[in-house]
């Protein structure tokens, strides 16, 4: 297990070298002088090459990069071009709130994806099934936007039940949260029947079946359990979309996490931070795609000997 | 001996014609067998129709709105929906109905050609590096590792931030994050047709690569590319609107139905028809391109399910 491991991890170094490449030309790729974009439009000659002087501008690519990855090292990502706070110290005062909206959604939405999975393809072909299924379907094509601000116009405007923004309560978390976990619910409501229905067709299941087994037995300890392998791998992918979500969702809800920070500082033209979060993103999903393979390995030792 | 040769092409162009007509009649039997599979999905028919009307809405809808999109109506400004306005009307008094049917072509139109570009993009590259493997394949797949790093949207809103916002820019960003999934999938189809006894017996006929690669392999990959195709149509769309949504897409004046709904988010206690209206439409637009997808890849391809 510790050679799955280590192998694993040896292999997101190159793909995250790759990253900080891609991220690190972000200032590169920005369309004329990057020096200029960055000073503003009224900024004078001056302004400029001090600009220039203060991102290493003049210096070549290379060592222009090499200094970018020594920064990254000691958690020196530059500083913001509109407060200049450090971008480091920006990100991680946002932080929490971002990790708050993913649990929130994590919460209840891949129990209740897993749940709906598994009960439609237990009863597969009738109306359970279709009405599962076409939650689902409906789930995944809802714009989380919409959503949001139906829900806040029907609980908070309407009802008056939940408040409208921020995060000051557990019920301030309830309506973000039911925004975050639709997705996750609804696809993993797909997978997990998909997957459940491949694992009943399996000989084991037969097997336990002719051995005269409880059909609830033979379902939830031969086939429900078989059928999580292949749904920790989605979820993972979708915990690593819903830091994606949370963009949306904290601009719908004024909670002032990494997505809306994101969405400030393009409008800002605030490279530098646009940069570092851009990083932090892609990490946490490169992680948690490393977590999920670890744990893939733990459950299925198969994919370990591989 | 010029008989016998006559003889002999005879024979050939019999043979030719036999095969073709074989070939024509196992091809419409096919098709045949496809379309009665895909009717008894119900519900992806009934999507099929929605997407038909939703084509025609974005090609005539525009002339056959009853109000210009820009026509202002200050006696009815925030109206609730009505006889004469059926889905209300917005803070200037214009036609809410005459905006999202202004709004298909502008809507629809970005969707459908990001994922056209990024499809053609996304697919060359696939087959490419299916069909030779080693550093290409290296270099693609390594590209594609990248760019799925950045979930979703976030990669989107990258490639907004670099350009700037503007729906010429939405294009190209969903274009972008569209390329890597292509990619993948193809690269995968590849590798499963290039082993093919008629990959092999084209190759040693000596046909040029190109030949195998786009007359031979591609056929044999054309079933993934459509099932994806479909399925990327309804996150296209989605991710344009939220772009337009955050700002960042289409101007908030245009009747892009993602702005549309930004600027009704202003007035949800007052007139939340701004938001429901536009909102649904998105909403039943995506529904009709994934339903649709779901059957045609149920029918093509029953194991993935």
């Amino acid at each position: 297990m510790g050679r799955y491991i280590a192998r694993r991890l040896l292999e997101t170094i190159p793909l995250m070298l790759i990253i900080s490449i891609f991220v690190f030309m972000f200032i590169h790729l920005i369309p004329g002088d990057p020096a200029r974009t960055l000073a503003g439009v009224e900024a004078t000659p001056e302004e400029i090459e001090a600009i220039r002087e203060e991102f290493g501008l003049n210096d070549p690519l290379l060592k222009q990069y090499a200094d970018y990855m020594i920064g990254l090292f000691k958690g020196d990502m530059g500083r913001s071009l509109k407060s200049n706070i450090p971008v480091t110290e920006l990100i991680w005062s946002r932080f929490q709130f971002t990790i708050q909206l993913v649990c929130a959604g994590l919460v209840w939405a891949p129990f209740l994806g897993i749940f709906i999975g598994v009960m439609c393809a237990i009863k597969r072909g009738t109306w359970v099934d279709l009405g599962g299924m076409f939650l689902a379907i409906c789930g995944l094509s809802a714009p989380g936007f919409w959503l949001g601000l139906m829900g806040i116009q029907f609980f908070s405007v309407k009802m008056g039940m939940l408040p409208s923004a921020g995060l000051e309560s557990w019920k301030s978390l309830v309506l973000p949260s039911l925004v975050m976990g639709t997705g996750i619910m609804a696809t993993l409501a797909r997978y997990s029947r998909s997957s459940m229905l491949e694992t009943l067709r399996e000989d084991y299941v037969r097997t336990a079946r002719a051995k005269g087994q409880k059909e609830s037995i033979v379902m939830f300890r031969h086939a429900f359990k078989n059928s999580l392998i292949q749904v920790v791998t989605i979820l993972g992918l979708q915990i690593g979309g819903l830091l994606s979500g949370s963009v949306i969702t904290e601009n719908i809800f004024s909670i002032p996490g990494m997505g809306r920070l994101l969405v400030d500082s393009i409008s800002f033209r605030d490279y530098p931070v646009i940069q570092g979060l851009l990083m932090i993103f892609a990490l946490q999903y490169v992680l948690i795609n490393l977590v999920v393979d670890v744990l893939y390995g733990v459950i299925n030792p198969k994919i370990r000997l591989d | 001996m010029p008989n016998t040769q006559n003889e002999q092409v005879k024979t050939d162009t019999s043979f030719e014609e036999n095969y073709i007509d074989e070939n024509v009649s196992v091809k419409t039997n096919k098709t045949k067998e496809f379309i009665k599979k895909f009717m008894k999905r119900k519900t992806a028919v009934a999507a099929f129709f929605v997407m038909c009307f939703l084509l025609l809405m974005a090609l005539f809808g525009p002339s056959l709105a009853p109000y210009a999109p820009e026509a202002y109506d200050y006696d009815n400004i925030l109206a609730g929906p009505s006889a004469s306005h059926l889905f209300g009307t917005d803070q200037y008094g214009r036609d809410i109905f005459s905006r999202i049917l202004a709004g298909t072509p502008l809507t629809l139109g970005v969707s459908l050609s990001s994922v056209i570009v990024g499809a053609a993009l996304g697919t060359v590259l696939g087959l490419l590096a299916g069909y030779y493997g080693g550093w290409i394949e290296m270099l693609v797949m390594r590209g594609a590792d990248v760019l799925f790093s950045f979930p979703d949207i976030l990669l989107a809103i990258a490639i907004v931030a670099l350009l700037g916002p503007g729906i010429v820019n939405v294009f190209i960003a969903v274009a972008v994050f569209t390329v890597p999934s292509f990619a993948r999938i193809m690269r995968s189809a590849t590798l499963a047709v290039k082993g093919s006894l008629y990959v092999e017996v084209a190759r040693s006929l000596g046909c040029k690569d190109g030949r195998i690669l786009f007359v031979h392999i591609f056929p044999g990959t054309l079933q993934s590319l459509i099932v994806n195709f479909t399925m990327r149509i309804g996150s296209a769309i989605m991710a344009a609107s939220s772009l337009s949504f955050l700002g960042f897409g289409a101007n908030i004046a245009d009747p892009e139905w993602g702005a549309m709904l930004s600027l009704g988010r202003s007035y949800l206690s007052t007139a939340p028809h701004m938001v429901y209206l536009p909102g649904l439409v998105i909403f039943i637009t995506v529904l009709a391109f994934n339903l649709f997808g779901d059957g045609l890849r149920d029918t093509l391809d029953p194991k993935i399910k």
